[in-house]
């Protein structure tokens, strides 16, 4: 069956904000939760920072405090990173897409955004965010479980993985570049307490801590860190194992539908696998950590692109009959 | 979900129809059998248990997403259509009634429109004035000597009814362009399934959730014959359409895609959307757009929701339309007092539900008598829709009695005027207990080759107390409907009470 490109577009963006505004509801739980420190201020801000909304975000406060940061992200209404706005855009794209999705999907985003919109944002102090990300956490889980479950395996399917792992990339690449940025002031800190439960945080966010120790049972450092979200072949989470499944994906929705187009997207992923399959960590964080993230977040970005003009209707072709056939 | 014993306190006991006739209990003098077991259940159950459930249902809904976008102070808020849920019950033998007499109204009005389109008999013959059809802003020449598919243009079709004090069914209003509503009939079915499992046990209802397939079935008829396996879509304005869930629930039940005009194009007179391989086939429509909004090339230029060339491309029967362009002219409020002399003129019968007594105030005698009358009548533009700017003679101030007789005298064809119906009641759960709420009904009839009528409709009823105006729009809620099967027992000897 054929599959409208403004329907595929439609699912690939409703699974990237569910992946975004899971990342930021682990982000500001594990905020809370660990990151109670004399650098708390820097901590909330550090948030700010990783989502580059300083501007917008010093345009309407004056200072990153906990609450301000807080409300910032979860429920002003006039900032699309927040998750009040991401889930309204998910809930947007669902509702486009009810013809298309099982009603469970569209009645679990549909009752998840009104029981946000509805809760007020001065109900949620301090302490009981954690609570509160844990429930958004969760039903973002519970719409990836629901969707396992109900979503009928045709193109939709693909589109819908490919937004999620792109995504899901991305947030990694994110949430590094920011700790490394911010947790690395100077060599000196490097190695002490505070250092490493930072880098603690930094797993825990990507639910990544236990999986970590794991593989590395005696020792935390920046370097193995890093290593590990990147380049790990088994953390659900690392940029890698994201990548690997975009390239998978790719290859089997053109197999499987003979789509025509969609070369020039996987000639990219190709491009961004190869780049993060030749470096060790040590070389790229000798080379500069940032730079690499920024690099492959701009690869990431030209794999959208692509994706975008191949199948969501940005360069239409009349369908021949000997193509059709 | 069962009756507690020993609590059930008689709920009907109080219940007072008035004048009225009661969809549930009957006329004063007959009382209805067929819903004698239903009442009998009724009774039986304790108010807080029916409000329970009723809040159930609207929550239900709600998070379902069955609902429609009001706009006010340019938000758009989601609302559900407020659900009660004591049914509407239709006898088997008062249905078959009603399924001959929509059958009808619907070929004669399919046949008026290929009349019109073609040789213009019935204007010739003077049995409907020709200005009236051929000035109507909805008749359109594109359609003049087009021939379409079985000569079905009214391919779905709503028709209004009441039910007047003496228990007759009346039609207030056809609605052959794109009416709406069916969705609604479907799901209050299965919300009463999920809340009032208990009630419908072995009553014999029929069944309402083949209306997809019906309508596919249809659309596939209608669809270019060199065809082999058409592509229907359905057609919508998008999802800040107020219907818009009706358009889901459309396009899921006949598993098409709900495509908006952007989707779609036309090259070649053949029209194509636009999906993740380019560009592929679209053989047949349901198009939930209006005339005036289908094609900027062919109607009004400033439509973003059409798909320019459409209208070339349905000319040349490359593309199936339903329902067809210009409908409009056939169920117009002013044509509509003409339906009964168009059932004769065609098919040489009488109706079989009669109109609700009209007069059409752009003919003197009618002017005067509506003038003369006014606080008797119920005044109502012949271009609106959804129940606005309706003026209803016996309820309305000195103010705005004085307001419609200007506007009529200084536009009078574009008024029509009909004596209050005292539209018939049912049981509605409201805060005070159960009380009467006025109702109408709408069933749907879909036409491709031949005519099938769903078996029931959407039952409206006005909430408010004393009100009779229906529409959502105004307040209105729904009932589901229930249509008995024939030979089924229900007179409650058949068992004891709900459990």
């Amino acid at each position: 069956m054929n599959l409208l490109a403004r329907y595929a577009e439609c699912i690939f963006w409703m699974a990237r904000y569910m992946e975004r505004a899971e990342n930021l509801a682990r982000i500001l739980d594990v905020h809370e939760t660990f990151a109670r420190d004399t650098r708390g201020m820097t901590n909330w801000f550090s948030i700010v920072q990783l989502n580059a909304d300083e501007k917008d975000f010093f345009s309407r406060h004056d200072r990153p405090t906990a609450e301000a940061v807080v409300h910032y992200y979860m429920f002003d209404t006039q900032h699309t990173n927040s998750l009040v706005s991401m889930l309204r855009m998910a809930r947007e794209n669902a509702r486009v897409l009810r013809p298309w999705i099982s009603t469970e999907m569209w009645t679990q985003i549909n009752v998840f955004h009104n029981k946000l919109v509805e809760m007020n944002g001065k109900d949620v102090a301090l302490s009981n965010l954690s609570k509160v990300c844990t429930w958004i956490k969760e039903e973002c889980q519970t719409h990836t479980g629901i969707t396992e479950g109900t979503f009928y395996r045709d193109q939709g399917w693909y589109f819908y993985q490919l937004g999620k792992y792109i995504e899901r990339a991305d947030q990694t690449t994110r949430l590094l570049d920011i700790k490394y940025h911010t947790l690395l002031p100077s060599p000196v800190v490097v190695g002490s307490t505070l250092d490493m439960s930072q880098w603690t945080t930094v797993l825990r966010s990507a639910a990544g801590y236990h999986a970590f120790r794991r593989v590395y049972p005696r020792g935390m450092s920046p370097t193995t860190v890093a290593g590990f979200m990147m380049f790990n072949e088994g953390f659900p989470r690392s940029v890698v194992m994201c990548v690997r499944q975009i390239d998978g994906l790719l290859t089997r929705l053109k197999s499987r539908y003979t789509l025509r187009n969609g070369s020039e997207a996987m000639e990219k992923v190709d491009e961004l696998l190869g780049a993060l399959l030749t470096r060790p960590i040590e070389e790229v964080i000798q080379l500069g950590l940032h730079e690499y993230l920024d690099g492959v977040q701009a690869q990431l970005c030209g794999i959208t692109t692509e994706i975008g003009r191949a199948f969501f209707g940005q360069d239409t072709v009349p369908m021949t009959q000997s193509q059709s056939q | 979900m069962s009756v507690p014993e020993g609590k059930a306190t008689d709920l009907l006991t109080n219940y007072d129809p008035g004048l009225y006739y009661d969809e549930l209990f009957g006329g004063r003098d007959y009382p209805a059998e067929h819903s004698a077991l239903i009442r009998q259940r009724l009774a039986g159950l304790n108010f807080g248990d029916l409000l329970r459930r009723s809040q159930d249902a609207e929550r239900e809904l709600y998070n379902l997403g069955i609902t429609f976008l009001v706009y006010s102070n340019k938000d758009a808020v989601d609302r559900i259509l407020p659900f009660d849920i004591i049914p509407r019950v239709i006898s088997a033998k008062e249905w078959a009634h009603l399924e001959a007499g929509i059958t009808q109204r619907v070929t004669a009005l399919n046949l008026f429109l290929h009349d019109i389109y073609h040789d213009q008999k019935i204007l010739k013959d003077g049995v409907i004035p020709a200005d009236l059809v051929l000035g109507n802003g909805c008749f359109r020449p594109q359609m003049v000597g087009l021939d379409v598919p079985f000569d079905t243009y009214i391919h779905i079709m709503g028709t209004d009814l009441v039910r007047d004090r003496e228990g007759t069914f009346r039609v207030l209003e056809d609605n052959g362009r794109v009416p709406s509503g069916v969705s609604y009939v479907v799901e209050n079915r299965h919300m009463m399934q999920r809340v009032f499992p208990d009630l419908m046990q072995d009553i014999g209802i029929r069944p309402v959730d083949n209306y997809g397939h019906k309508l596919l079935d249809a659309m596939m008829e209608i669809a270019p014959q060199d065809v082999a396996d058409p592509q229907v879509v359905l057609l919508s304005p998008g999802s800040y359409n107020s219907a818009y869930f009706e358009h889901i629930f459309l396009a899921r039940e006949m598993g098409v895609p709900l495509v908006e005009g952007r989707d779609l194009v036309v090259e070649n007179d053949r029209v194509y959307m636009k999906t993740t391989n380019g560009l592929a086939r679209v053989d047949s429509i349901y198009r939930r757009i209006d005339d005036a909004f289908l094609d900027p090339k062919a109607f009004n230029p400033d439509s973003m929701l059409g798909v320019p060339g459409i209208m070339e491309a349905y000319r040349k029967g490359n593309v199936a339309l339903a329902n067809a362009v210009g409908t409009g002219v056939a169920d117009d409020k002013a044509i509509y007092c003409y339906v009964p002399r168009m059932i004769k003129y065609y098919l040489d019968q009488e109706a079989i539900i009669p109109n609700v007594d009209t007069r059409i105030c752009r003919e003197a005698d009618a002017l005067k008598y509506t003038l003369d009358n006014l606080d008797k009548l119920v005044v109502k533009p012949v271009g609106e829709a959804g129940g606005y700017g309706i003026t209803i003679g016996p309820r309305a101030s000195k103010e705005e009695l004085a307001d419609c007789r200007a506007k009529l005298l200084a536009d009078p064809s574009n008024y029509i005027s009909q004596p209050v119906v005292d539209l018939s009641v049912c049981p509605t759960v409201t805060d005070d207990g159960i009380d009467p709420r006025h109702v109408d009904l709408r069933p749907f009839a879909i036409t491709g080759k031949n005519t099938w009528v769903l078996p029931g409709g959407l039952t409206r009823v006005a909430l408010k107390k004393g009100t009779l105006i229906v529409n959502s729009s105004q307040g209105g809620g729904s009932k589901d409907t229930w249509v008995l099967q024939d030979g089924v027992l229900q007179d409650g000897s058949q068992e004891g009470s709900a459990s």
